[in-house]
């Protein structure tokens, strides 16, 4: 049963990855990402962790596709005319990902692991008595407590970064002026003037 | 019964997946930053796989912090195509040489 979900989540997995790069829309991109996310986070709930697999659907389904999927719709980009001429990069970039993937394969064929460490056949899951977030979380704000309140920092400047960045001031719309609303005075604005019998008021 | 070379196998075609779609979309930077994406995501694998089978919690942590780190680069990177756009009217990277790099 584990074995047919682990091959279940692998295949859709390498699928999804294949169609994020091969799609023509970049919006169906987007959502065999999603789909690829999903599935990634199927194989981290086989592999234990069940933490990181809801962070995954939360975090980068909810928030980082979603952000992909607002640029791709609200810019007016002409993908037709990117995609041209992408097939004469077919050669380069077979053969660099093939270099990569004889690489990793006689790596992954040849490690052992260092003496000390020990690689064990099955999986066993957190200590007794603690769930799989205990058990991050009993290690993320004592030993990792540091590196922990870089990655907030991280995120606080990637969130100006991005607001700094794209804010613009646009010209030729009205937008409130509150100092200027607090400095107005009476005397500024009001005017009192005398009517005559069938006259109007010059303003 | 899955080991954890399956894990690893997986984890490494996915990584060559992102690389390639990298060269294969050398004009679309949007696709770019998912080909990205898909590789961020092998390395979470790889750790998540590792701290399963070493018995250990540090792979998961470490994993998060890539998360975080992703998050992070998406926005910006996201942010810096949006006022290309803006500036130039095409997000084709090849023809970006507003700094006369």
């Amino acid at each position: 049963m584990a074995a047919f979900a682990f091959y279940l989540f692998a295949g859709l997995l390498l699928l999804s990855g294949l169609m994020v790069i091969t799609a023509r829309n970049p919006v169906h991109s987007v959502l065999w990402l999603i789909l690829a996310f999903f599935n990634a986070a199927g194989l981290f709930i086989l592999l234990g962790a069940e933490f990181l697999a809801m962070l995954l659907v939360i975090v980068y389904v909810g928030a980082v596709a979603v952000l992909f999927l607002f640029v791709v719709m609200m810019l007016d980009i002409d993908f037709k005319a990117l995609q041209r001429g992408a097939l004469q990069n077919l050669p380069l970039g077979l053969l660099v990902s093939g270099v990569i993937l004889a690489e990793v394969l006689l790596v992954a064929s040849g490690w052992t692991a260092a003496p000390g460490v020990i690689v064990h056949e099955a999986l066993a899951g957190p200590p007794p008595g603690m769930t799989n977030t205990q058990w991050i979380g009993s290690q993320l704000y004592t030993r990792y407590f540091f590196v922990f309140s870089m990655s907030g920092l991280i995120l606080l400047a990637a969130m100006v970064g991005a607001i700094v960045l794209t804010h613009r001031r646009r010209v030729g719309i009205r937008k409130q002026n509150i100092a200027a609303q607090n400095a107005r005075t009476p005397g500024g604005t009001v005017a009192v003037g005398k009517a005559g019998l069938g006259q109007g008021v010059e303003l | 019964m899955i080991g954890l070379s399956h894990y690893l196998a997986v984890s490494a075609a996915l990584f060559v997946l992102g690389v390639f779609g990298i060269f294969l979309n050398r004009r679309n930077i949007i696709i770019m930053l998912m080909a990205l994406e898909l590789i961020l995501l092998s390395v979470n694998i790889n750790l998540v796989a590792f701290s399963a089978f070493l018995h250990q919690v540090h792979g998961q942590i470490f994993a998060m912090f890539v998360l975080t780190v992703a998050a992070g680069e998406a926005a910006i990177g996201l942010a810096i195509l949006v006022i290309h756009f803006r500036n130039r009217g095409t997000v084709a990277v090849d023809q970006a040489d507003l700094m006369k790099g």
